[in-house]
């Protein structure tokens, strides 16, 4: 399935059930150099716009917001030694999974095209 | 006023500008009415001699010449005269706080040493920058616990600091936390094994002090390990110059030290300003409250230092910060370092000896006066409990009038201790002082 993008700037792929979600190029470059990557906790249940965890850089601290429902899973390991991966490719670089996705739930969402015309309105 | 630039003539064009003739003119049309205020009643001012001839008079009530066998968490100990003449000097006594590292290089070198000292005086891995003192870090502590586990329990030994408690009490007044307080085993091991029964998978951390209010040495790594096995963190308040002999937190499997480090170099003065330092496991680096400095390298590949981890703070976390506090207490904080420093490691484990040694002489000669008896048997290190048949607190204000603090009268905290002393021996007290002290107790008993 393809990617979709929410206001917040974050992306979501789904595959089945198991959504991969991470931060748009974007939000990489307003955050400038990130240095830490809070990884969620697996196990957690999360509406819709809730607050999934925290991305700092050397100036900010950022909230991910979870674009859709679900349950929180597996956490990208490698962001822990290597945070700046974000910087470098953030558009392919998963955060976290979420689980227990509802296809159906991506409605409110953007998909590329739309969500490029929404940050040249920035 | 001296620190307005403005001149005259700024001011002139300011009023020409805006179309007023004057200030008075440019309130009155805005509407701003000042108050007058009234002087009449208020004398004329004295000479530098004569204020100084006053104060001293007030300062003189104070009893600071007692002979000090008071502990209980702020004690007597000599501070080398080098350190004040180090601290003192302008460079580091008036330097601005350091967020600027560029114009702040010593302050930050200073405190990454300090830091440095913190962590091999408690056996942990990092330490901040310092906190306002140890009854305030051990809230720290706590709060950093109840966040790191999510839990909000506290499992709390009524042998830490009735100070500490009280300030802990006062602080949770108003936050949604459990804690529970387990009663002091007068000096038994049951005290401990009733803080491990206590600690649920609800807790968030164990409290405990090293050496105890009461001044006995525990080992408390079983207590550690039955924390940790539950998912509670171990906390530990603890007083440094004991460190310098005993087996440390550190080793013991703490997650977090704390303690009030006014025994390293800084003076009594009646309360403060004191020291609160904190040490945690690497793993908790990003949950620790307070200032941290790091050290790094320039664009030139030079060695520097910076606060660093800022994220945790509230000027950018704001509400997630890990806690409100944004400073530390820098030049307390040198103190410490340059009175470690000036000791070394074999000077400081040489305060510890003498304090013991001397503790050790203190109770046995006090022991040794029919009447007294001996409050708990266990190991301690410079600061132990006696028993008389008069009351305490009786007993300490007349041993004042003889020119004695002789102890602290437990029975202000501890109600079912009304006839027991806290007494604390440092390596400032000589023989004669502490003879004197027995026979001054024994004359009165």
């Amino acid at each position: 399935m393809a990617k979709y993008y929410a206001e917040s700037h974050e992306w979501i792929e789904l595959d089945g059930t198991t959504a991969k979600l991470g931060i748009s190029q974007y939000a990489a470059d307003s955050l400038g150099d990130i240095t830490y990557v809070e990884i969620p906790a697996s196990g957690k249940a999360v509406s819709a716009g809730d607050v999934l965890c925290t991305v700092e850089s050397v100036k900010a601290v950022s909230d991910v917001y979870a674009p859709v429902a679900g349950t929180v899973g597996e956490g990208n390991a490698d962001l822990e030694a290597d945070p700046g991966a974000l910087n470098a490719d953030p558009e392919n670089t998963w955060i976290c999974k979420l689980e227990g996705v509802d296809a159906g739930s991506f409605d409110g969402l953007m998909d590329a095209a739309a969500y490029a015309k929404f940050v040249e309105s920035l | 006023m001296p620190y307005i630039p403005n001149t005259d003539a700024d001011r002139r064009e300011m009023l020409a500008a805006a179309g007023f003739a004057s200030v008075e003119d440019m309130w009155e049309k805005a509407g701003v009415k000042f108050p007058a205020p009234k002087l009449d009643g208020i004398p004329e001012g004295k000479s530098e001699f004569e204020v100084m001839s006053y104060l001293s008079g007030l300062a003189e009530k104070n009893a600071t010449h007692l002979i000090n066998f008071v502990g209980g968490g702020y004690y007597d100990h000599i501070i080398p005269a080098a350190a004040d003449a180090i601290a003192a000097r302008g460079e580091f006594y008036t330097a601005y706080t350091p967020y600027q590292p560029e114009a702040s290089q010593g302050t930050l070198q200073a405190i990454y040493e300090y830091q440095t000292a913190i962590c091999r005086l408690t056996g942990m891995e990092v330490s901040n920058a310092s906190l306002y003192d140890g009854g305030t870090a051990l809230f720290e502590a706590m709060m950093m616990a109840a966040h790191i586990t999510g839990r909000r329990q506290v499992v709390i030994s009524a042998a830490v600091s009735p100070i500490y408690r009280c300030m802990i009490e006062c602080y949770c007044r108003n936050l949604d936390l459990e804690r529970i307080e387990i009663p002091d085993g007068h000096g038994t091991d049951s005290a401990l094994d009733a803080v491990i029964a206590a600690v649920t998978d609800r807790t968030a951390c164990v409290i405990v002090q090293y050496p105890n209010f009461f001044g006995e040495v525990e080992d408390l790594g079983g207590l550690v390990a039955a924390a940790q096995a539950k998912g509670a963190l171990a906390v530990c308040s603890a007083y440094p110059v004991a460190l310098g002999c005993l087996k440390t937190p550190g080793e013991m499997g703490f997650d977090i030290v704390t303690g009030e480090g006014q025994s390293l170099g800084i003076p009594l003065s009646f309360g403060g300003p004191y020291l609160g330092f904190m040490a945690v496991k690497s793993k908790y680096m990003r949950k620790m409250p307070g200032r941290v400095v790091g050290r790094t390298v320039d664009l030139n590949g030079k060695t520097g230092y910076v606060l660093t981890l800022q994220t945790r703070e509230q000027h950018i976390r704001r509400e997630h910060a890990t806690s409100n506090i944004c400073s530390n207490e820098s030049l307390c904080a040198l103190n410490a370092l340059i009175y470690l420093s000036l000791c070394g490691k074999e000077g400081f484990r040489r305060v510890g000896e003498l304090c013991m040694s001397k503790a050790v002489y203190a109770r046995e000669q006090l022991l040794a006066i029919p009447g007294v008896t001996p409050v708990g048997s266990g190991a301690f290190f410079n600061e132990f409990v006696i028993e008389t048949p008069l009351d305490g607190a009786e007993l300490v204000g007349k041993l004042i009038d003889k020119g004695f603090a002789a102890g602290f009268p437990l029975g202000r905290y501890y109600p079912e201790r009304k006839n027991q002393i806290l007494v604390a021996v440092t390596e400032k007290r000589t023989r004669e002082e502490i003879k004197a002290l027995a026979n001054a107790m024994e004359a009165l008993l």
